[in-house]
C-alpha cells in the first residue's frame, strides 16, 4: 500500500499544480475588483439581465450544436464501423482537424462570401445570391462542422467494440432492426455519445473566434465576454467570475452525462 | 514500452535541435546589443526600404517585430521579455504606459528633426511638451461606404444617415468599446470621453435602435469586405479606409460633422530599452522630410510632419477627407485614458448593445 501511494506522488502534485491551483486561483480572481479589493459585486453583476441573457443564449446555441453535430456524426460513425477499410476512413474523417481552427475559419468567409462557390451554386438554380455570413445558419453550419470529428471518434469507438453476437441474438429473438437499434445498439453505445456530448457541449459553450468571424458578434457567447474581459476592459475580476460559472455548468454537464458504474450488461 | 521511449526520446532530440536552432538565430541578431535597435510596429507600418537605408546610414541594425492590439503590446513590454528599444502605441495607450512608469523620457537635443513636425499635433494633453512620445501618423474615425450600392442621399456628413432605414442589414461596424459607444456619443451631441451614467445610457439606447441595420461587428476582417463589394457601409479608422479606397476605387470616405475621434500614434522608448541612442536616432531618422515623405507614400495614413508634407503630392495632402482642415478637426476628440472602471462601463454597454443584435 505504501509503495502503491509513492508512486502516486508525481500524480498528486500535477493534480495540485495544474488542476486545483488555477480552479482556485480563478475563483480568487472572481472575488476581487478593479483595485484588488474583496468584494461579491462582479457575483452581482453576473445576475444582471444582460448576463443571464447571454448565459441563456450561449446554452441555447451550445445545444443547437451538439444536437446537429449528434444528429451528424452518429450515423457516420455507424456507417463507417460497417465499411472495409474502417480505419482508413476514420483517418480520412479526423484528418481535417489537424488542419489550424483559424485557418478553416477563414476559408468559410471566403466559401459563404457573397461571390463565394455557395452563392455561386445558388445563382445557377436561379435564385439571387445571400449573404450567408453573420447569420445563425453560418455560426451553426462552422462549429457543427469543426466538432463532428470530436464527436465521431467516441462513437465509433463504442460501436466498434460492440459485441456482434448481441445483435444477432436481438434478430434472432424476433426484434426488427429499428427495435435492435433503439434497444441493443443505441443503450450500449450511449457512454460513447456521452463523451462525445462532452467534448462538444463544453468547448461550444465558451467559442469565441468563431461568433466574431462567421457571426459577427451577432452570437455572444461566454467565451466572448471572457476574452473581453481579459483583453480589453482588463478586469480580470469579472472574467475570472464568468469563468467560474462556466466551470460551474461544465461540473453539471460532467455529472449529467457522467458515466454509472457497474450495473450495466455488457 | 520499446517503442514508446523510442518516441520520447526521438521527440525530445526533436525539441533540442530547434532550440539550438532557435538560439543561433537570436544570436545572430544579437538583441540588445551596441549597433542594433528593436522596433516594435504595427503590421504594414513602415516602408521596408527606409529600415535599409538607416541602417546604411548609421550602422545599426533593426529588429523590426510587430503587434495587433496596444493591449498586446502594453502586456509584452510590462513582461520585459524582449528588448524593445521604440514601440509606437496609440494616444491613450501613451497615457497609460507613462502611469504605468514603462516609458523612458525622450532627450529632445537628440532629435533636431522635431521642428519638422507641425506644432498643432504637438503638446497634446495626453503627453504634455511631448515628453515621452513623439507623434508619427494622425488619423480620424469615419465612415467608409461605397456610393454606387447605397441611396443617392446619404453622404454621411451626419451620424444620421446611418440609421437609414434603407440600411437595413448592410452596416458593419468595428469592433472597439471606445469606437462604437464614442459614435453612439457623438450621435447625440456628447463628447467621446463622456463620464456620466446617465449620458452614457442615452447613446446605448440611441444605438440600440442602430441594430436593425447593423449586419456584423468584426476587426480586420472589415477590409477585404469592403474592396470586394460584399459590405456597403463601415465605420472604421480613416487609415483602414484609404487602405480600401486604394483597392477599391468606387469607395468613399467621410467624417460626420457631429464630431468624430481624432488620434494619434507615437514613438516611444518603453523601459525595456537597451540602446536607447540607437532609438533616439531611429526616431530622429524617421523625422526627416524625405523619409517621413517616402514613408507616407507607402503607408498611407496622415503624417503630422510639415516639412514632409511640402514635399508630397499635393493632391495627397489638399485631401480633405484625410487631412481635414482645422475648423474642421475643432470637432474631432482625442481618446482621454478613462481609467480601468470607466473602460470597463463602456464595455458593458458595449456588450449590451451587442447582446440587442440579437
Amino acid at each position: 500500500m505504501a509503495k502503491q501511494r509513492g508512486a502516486l506522488f508525481p500524480y498528486i502534485i500535477w493534480i495540485a499544480l495544474f488542476v486545483i491551483a488555477p480552479i482556485a486561483l480563478i475563483v480568487y480572481y472572481s472575488m476581487l475588483d478593479l483595485s484588488g479589493n474583496f468584494t461579491i459585486a462582479n457575483y452581482k453583476a453576473f445576475f444582471s439581465p444582460v448576463y443571464l441573457k447571454m448565459t441563456l443564449t450561449s446554452f441555447w446555441y451550445a445545444f443547437l450544436i451538439t444536437l446537429f453535430t449528434l444528429m451528424i456524426a452518429y450515423p457516420t460513425a455507424y456507417l463507417l464501423t460497417k465499411t472495409k477499410h474502417k480505419q482508413l476512413w476514420l483517418m480520412l474523417i479526423i484528418i481535417p482537424s489537424w488542419i489550424n481552427l483559424l485557418l478553416k475559419t477563414y476559408a468559410f468567409i471566403g466559401i459563404f462570401g457573397l461571390y463565394g462557390p455557395i452563392n455561386a451554386a445558388v445563382e445557377v438554380f436561379g435564385f439571387e445570391p445571400k449573404q450567408i455570413l453573420f447569420t445563425d445558419f453560418s455560426f451553426i453550419f462552422v462549429s457543427v462542422y469543426i466538432f463532428i470529428p470530436f464527436m465521431i471518434i467516441p462513437i465509433f469507438n463504442s460501436l466498434d467494440k460492440l459485441n456482434p453476437t448481441l445483435i444477432y441474438a436481438a434478430r434472432d429473438l424476433g426484434a426488427s432492426s429499428f427495435t435492435t437499434f433503439l434497444r441493443v445498439i443505441f443503450p450500449l453505445t450511449i457512454d460513447g455519445v456521452k463523451s462525445g456530448i462532452q467534448v462538444t457541449f463544453i468547448p461550444a459553450l465558451s467559442l469565441f473566434m468563431i461568433t466574431r468571424l462567421i457571426a459577427g458578434n451577432q452570437v455572444i457567447t461566454l467565451g466572448t465576454a471572457i476574452e473581453q474581459q481579459f483583453l480589453v476592459s482588463q478586469n480580470w475580476g469579472m472574467g475570472s467570475t464568468i469563468a467560474v460559472f462556466l466551470i460551474l455548468s461544465m461540473v453539471v454537464i460532467m455529472f449529467l452525462t457522467g458515466q454509472k458504474k457497474g450495473g450495466r450488461v455488457r | 514500452m520499446k517503442s514508446l521511449v523510442q518516441a520520447t526520446i526521438a521527440i525530445v532530440v526533436v525539441c533540442a535541435l530547434l532550440q539550438f536552432a532557435a538560439n543561433r538565430l537570436e544570436s545572430a541578431g544579437s538583441a540588445g546589443s551596441k549597433d542594433t535597435i528593436t522596433v516594435y510596429n504595427w503590421g504594414e507600418y513602415i516602408d521596408p526600404e527606409l529600415i535599409k537605408q538607416f541602417t546604411k546610414e548609421t550602422g545599426i541594425k533593426v529588429i523590426y517585430e510587430t503587434f495587433d492590439s496596444n493591449e498586446a503590446m502594453m502586456t509584452k513590454v510590462q513582461q520585459g521579455g524582449s528588448a524593445y528599444d521604440i514601440a509606437v502605441p496609440s494616444e491613450y495607450m501613451v497615457q497609460m504606459m507613462v502611469e504605468q512608469d514603462l516609458l523612458i523620457p525622450l532627450d529632445h537635443s537628440k532629435l533636431p528633426n522635431l521642428n519638422n513636425i507641425d506644432p498643432y499635433f504637438l503638446d497634446l494633453a495626453f503627453d504634455p511638451k511631448n515628453k515621452y512620445s513623439i507623434p508619427y501618423f494622425w488619423g480620424t474615425v469615419g465612415i467608409v461606404f461605397n456610393p454606387t450600392l447605397v441611396e443617392e442621399h446619404l453622404t454621411f456628413t451626419t451620424w444620421e444617415d446611418l440609421w437609414d432605414p434603407s440600411l437595413k442589414d448592410k452596416v458593419f461596424l468595428v469592433d472597439g468599446a471606445r469606437e462604437v459607444i464614442g459614435m453612439g456619443l457623438n450621435s447625440i451631441g456628447k463628447s467621446l470621453n463622456a463620464k456620466d451614467d446617465d449620458v452614457l445610457r442615452e447613446a446605448t439606447n440611441k444605438l440600440i435602435t442602430l441594430s436593425p441595420n447593423v449586419k456584423a461587428i468584426i476587426g480586420d476582417e472589415i477590409t477585404p469586405l469592403m474592396i470586394n463589394n460584399e459590405a456597403t457601409v463601415a465605420l472604421t479608422w480613416s487609415g483602414q479606409a484609404q487602405d480600401m479606397m486604394w483597392e477599391n476605387e468606387e469607395l468613399d470616405f467621410a467624417v460626420p460633422e457631429e464630431g468624430s475621434n481624432l488620434w494619434f500614434d507615437n514613438f516611444v522608448i518603453p523601459k525595456t530599452a537597451a540602446n536607447i541612442d540607437g532609438a533616439h536616432a531611429f526616431i530622429n531618422f524617421m523625422l526627416e522630410a524625405e523619409v517621413s515623405a517616402q514613408n507616407n507614400d507607402y503607408v498611407g495614413y496622415s503624417t503630422p510632419n510639415r516639412a514632409a508634407m511640402a514635399l508630397m503630392d499635393p493632391e495627397v495632402i489638399s485631401d480633405e477627407r484625410f487631412y481635414p482642415a482645422e475648423e474642421i478637426r475643432e470637432h474631432l476628440e482625442v481618446y482621454e485614458n478613462l481609467g480601468p472602471k470607466w473602460l470597463g462601463k463602456y464595455n458593458e454597454y458595449f456588450l449590451e448593445f451587442k447582446m440587442s443584435l440579437r
